[in-house]
């Protein structure tokens, strides 16, 4: 068959090498909280234009994987995304790093990170063609509903305290619409100046709302960073791999919304992580335990943004429409090589493009090790490096991260402006996830509208335009249910504690 | 403790390095021609600069080193090239129509005349394209369609009061119908919904029309001669609507360049563009190659400058 002549080409030493580099480089770029996947790729396309496009492809796979994984180290040992895709891991990755079960929630993040990254990528090898017309069924009004999906996130987030986390929410929107809209071309909320024309980027904003307030209360406390109770126990597998299996459905479950979401242009690793962990916790038994350290939360988010990886190649592949931002980058390397992508790359280059899949197939594997070792470093040296070296080396990564994105200082003056305001927000109690979840949704929100409004309104069909389309209908119902599903479940747990105490007094009667 | 602090020094390393490298790649190649492009990595502006690349590098005999400042549609690096070294070791790409249309809209940092276009070397025409199954068979029979229902076919686009949205205005008038622009975030997103059957048509260019292959149909090319790729695929010209659109893209210098240095600069990408496995790889990605040289972008900006205004004004986008 000619999948193993592929297999065999993408299993040379070579390639292996280079994915194994690619893996560790990714990893540890990701792990950095300010440097992101997607730039993790970028810097290293260049390198790519010299070398032959099998082994060039293998390598960008492979880095885009480790950097997505990677991610998960600073969101649970600094409560700060290293990628935005990361961002749901923090909600229960460090309260688990707080009590002390930070390897064991790293070990997770490895085990659930390799199996959604297999799960995209064997759905990028054997059903790649069919998603992808999945992916074109999504319109802007669906864009618009999954945004509204993403947003009810909000009220699971901010337990207790609702309102605080609709207002982030809020704050996010509004920062999400300063500068010049995509659509409409409108000016909005620029005061004038051209500094705030291009917008708040998404990777500033996120690196100043979770780093800066981290900073400022490491350098304000005097307690250690994370405090250990006995020893650093180590890998935790046994342990790490008991609770993945008893998450089965949760992985599937999450793997699945990951791979579909990183399928959809305009989506990405954050918004798949985001739904994939707002449905666990809902169809958990336990709801209230998220956001405390449940590991389910860690798996589901980990594993969601890991299969976007094979998820944003299947358009990028088949229709040559990038599913992510890193797959934009990946996809111009491609055209420079020569190769052409689109739907005649699987006919007339299936040799480069099943060798790069399985190069990717073979990357997740290698993440697998490679995590597990790194991780373990990684948690080492966090909880026992001093404060006084930890704080400088943060404080220059979120410089470099912020600066690096578009080579402009800028970024880096709105990354420490938007830092200083979350950490006062953060004193009175407004967390930075509902803001940098506003940041992320409203352009895909605003587009989705109005696109679809325009639509409707050609064509003279609003109300179905937004309310007649059955996956939009369908994600209507999950939002709701997402929404409402608290409440339901708490009278339905009333009824029958009342028929229960009913039936006790009628039999004492 | 000694090896954790070990670690972090390494990560910390790292970083430090990458900032070295960059610094050192700016400093020990100063008499490297930097190449800047103002969008992100892997758009066609920089597909284009990375088949430049080495023609350029053979040509010349100069390293040249490719850096990407994108940001605000271009417009962030735009405005910063006035303070870039004016010796002629760097160059930044500018696309037409957009150095006319962002400084026309709004304050954007720099004014069309801040940017010395020293060659304008590609054209990448604009292209009406339907999905293959589309009812639509020929551009007379989405023009029919449009005129029986005005308003109801819709069709794609990148961005509002972008090159493709004026593409559209353009053709509603000379064809004289009317259709609905719907604008998206940038050209994959608009032709995925074209191909998703969202709207009716987008307006795009060649080159995304090309890679989707016999996926979708061209009803027409902006071009004054058939695109030597496709050659069933007619022009709007022949079909009665005299439109020449599409963007351009070329380099530009500091204004503050000499003269001498500008011409050499012209000279070089001239000669580029005379290469033939540069032609080859250009034509196969569906740009098309045009020769502007320094000593004539000057009148072609000036004509090309009252096509834009008129369209802004048809637009609304200047009163």
């Amino acid at each position: 068959m000619d999948l193993v002549a592929y297999a065999l080409a993408a299993l040379s030493a070579g390639n292996l090498a280079l994915a194994l580099v690619g893996v560790v480089a990714g990893t540890v770029i990701g792990a950095m909280p300010g440097l992101t996947a997607t730039m993790a790729v970028a810097v290293l396309v260049p390198f790519t234009f010299t070398m032959e496009p099998a082994p060039a492809l293998i390598m960008l796979g492979a880095i885009y994987t480790g950097a997505i994984y990677g991610g998960a180290y600073s969101a649970v040992l600094l409560n700060t995304p290293g990628t935005p895709s990361a961002i749901a891991t923090t909600f229960d990755g460090y309260p688990m790093a707080k009590r002390g079960d930070g390897d064991l929630a790293i070990t997770l993040a490895c085990l659930a990170s390799v199996f959604g990254g297999l799960v995209g990528a064997i759905c990028l090898l054997l059903v790649a063609p069919p998603l992808a017309e999945v992916a074109l069924a999504f319109g802007p009004v669906e864009y618009f509903w999954l945004a509204i999906l993403g947003l009810t996130l909000v009220a699971a987030l901010s337990e207790g305290d609702a309102w605080k986390g609709v207002v982030g929410a809020c704050l996010g929107l509004l920062l999400s619409m300063i500068g010049s809209a995509i659509i409409g071309g409108d000016i909005r909320y620029t005061q004038d100046t051209q500094f705030l024309l291009g917008g708040i980027g998404v990777v500033p904003a996120l690196i100043g709302l979770f780093c800066i307030p981290v900073l400022i209360d490491l350098v304000i406390s005097r307690d250690e960073h994370l405090r250990i109770e006995g020893k650093v126990a180590g890998f935790r597998l046994g342990e790490a791999v008991r609770i993945a299996l008893a998450n089965k459905v949760n992985l599937v479950r999450s793997s699945g919304i990951g791979t579909l979401i990183g399928m959809l242009p305009g989506a990405g690793g954050s918004i798949a992580a985001l739904v994939a962990y707002s449905e666990t916790r809902r169809t958990s038994g336990d709801p209230e335990s998220f956001g405390k350290g449940n590991p389910a939360g860690i798996i589901a988010s980990e594993s969601s943004n890991n299969a976007t990886v094979g998820g944003g190649f299947i358009p990028t592949l088949v229709l040559g429409i990038p599913g992510t931002p890193a797959d934009a980058v990946v996809l111009g390397a491609l055209l420079v090589q020569g190769i052409k992508i689109g739907p005649a790359l699987f006919n007339e280059q299936g040799a480069i493009a099943y060798t790069f899949i399985i190069g990717l197939l073979v990357a997740t594997v290698l993440m697998l090790p490679v995590g597990l070792v790194l991780g373990r470093y990684a948690y080492g040296s966090i909880i026992a490096v001093p404060k006084a070296l930890l704080v400088p080396a943060i404080a220059f990564l979120t410089i470099i991260g912020s600066y690096a994105i578009q080579n402009n200082i800028d970024d880096v003056i709105v990354m420490f402006g938007i830092g200083v305001i979350g950490w006062v927000l953060n004193c009175y109690g407004f967390a930075p996830a509902p803001i940098v979840l506003g940041l992320i949704l409203g352009p895909l929100a605003e587009q989705g509208f109005v696109q679809a409004w325009m639509i409707g309104s050609a064509t003279d069909n609003l109300l179905g335009m937004y309310f007649g389309r059955p996956i939009s209908l369908a994600i209507i119902a999950v939002a709701l249910l997402t929404l409402l599903y608290p409440t339901i479940s708490r009278r339905l747990h009333e009824r029958k504690a009342r028929r229960a105490a009913r039936r006790t007094t009628r039999e004492t009667h | 403790m000694h090896s954790f602090c070990f670690a972090t020094c390494r990560r910390v390393a790292a970083g430090l390095g990458l900032v070295a490298g960059l610094v050192f790649s700016a400093s020990a190649l100063a008499q490297a021609l930097t190449y800047i492009i103002p969008f992100p990595a892997g758009g066609e502006s920089d597909i284009t600069a990375r088949i430049q690349e080495p023609v350029l590098k053979s040509i010349s005999g100069r390293d040249v080193v490719v850096q990407y400042k994108p940001g605000a549609g271009g417009a962030t690096a735009w405005a910063s090239l006035a303070k870039m070294p004016a010796d002629g070791s760097t160059v930044m790409g500018t696309n037409l129509p957009h150095i006319f249309l962002q400084p026309m809209e709004k304050d954007v940092g720099y004014k069309t005349d801040d940017l010395v276009n020293v060659y304008i070397f590609q054209l990448t025409p604009d292209a009406i394209v339907v999905p293959a199954d589309s009812p639509f068979k020929s551009l007379k029979d989405l023009i029919a369609a449009a005129k029986k229902a005005p308003g109801t076919i819709t069709m794609s686009g990148s961005g509002t009061n972008s090159g493709p949205h004026l593409s559209a205005v353009t053709f509603n008038k000379l064809a004289g119908v009317k259709t609905t622009y719907i604008p998206f975030s940038g050209t994959a997103t608009s032709v995925a919904a074209m191909l998703g059957k969202q709207v009716n048509a987008a307006m795009t260019f060649t080159t995304a029309a090309i890679q989707q292959g016999d996926k979708v149909r061209m009803l027409a090319v902006a071009l004054d001669q058939r695109l030597p790729s496709h050659p069933e695929v007619p022009t709007f010209k022949e079909l009665g609507i005299d439109m020449l659109s599409g963007v351009f893209r070329g380099v530009a210098v500091p204004k503050a360049t000499p003269e001498a240095e500008r011409k050499k600069l012209s000279e070089l990408f001239g000669k580029v563009n005379q290469d033939p496995a540069f032609r080859k790889k250009m034509a196969e990605g569906g740009f098309v190659i045009v020769d502007v040289p320094y000593e004539k972008t000057g009148p072609f900006l000036a004509a090309k400058s009252k096509e834009y205004e008129s369209a802004a004004r048809e637009v609304g986008m200047i009163k």
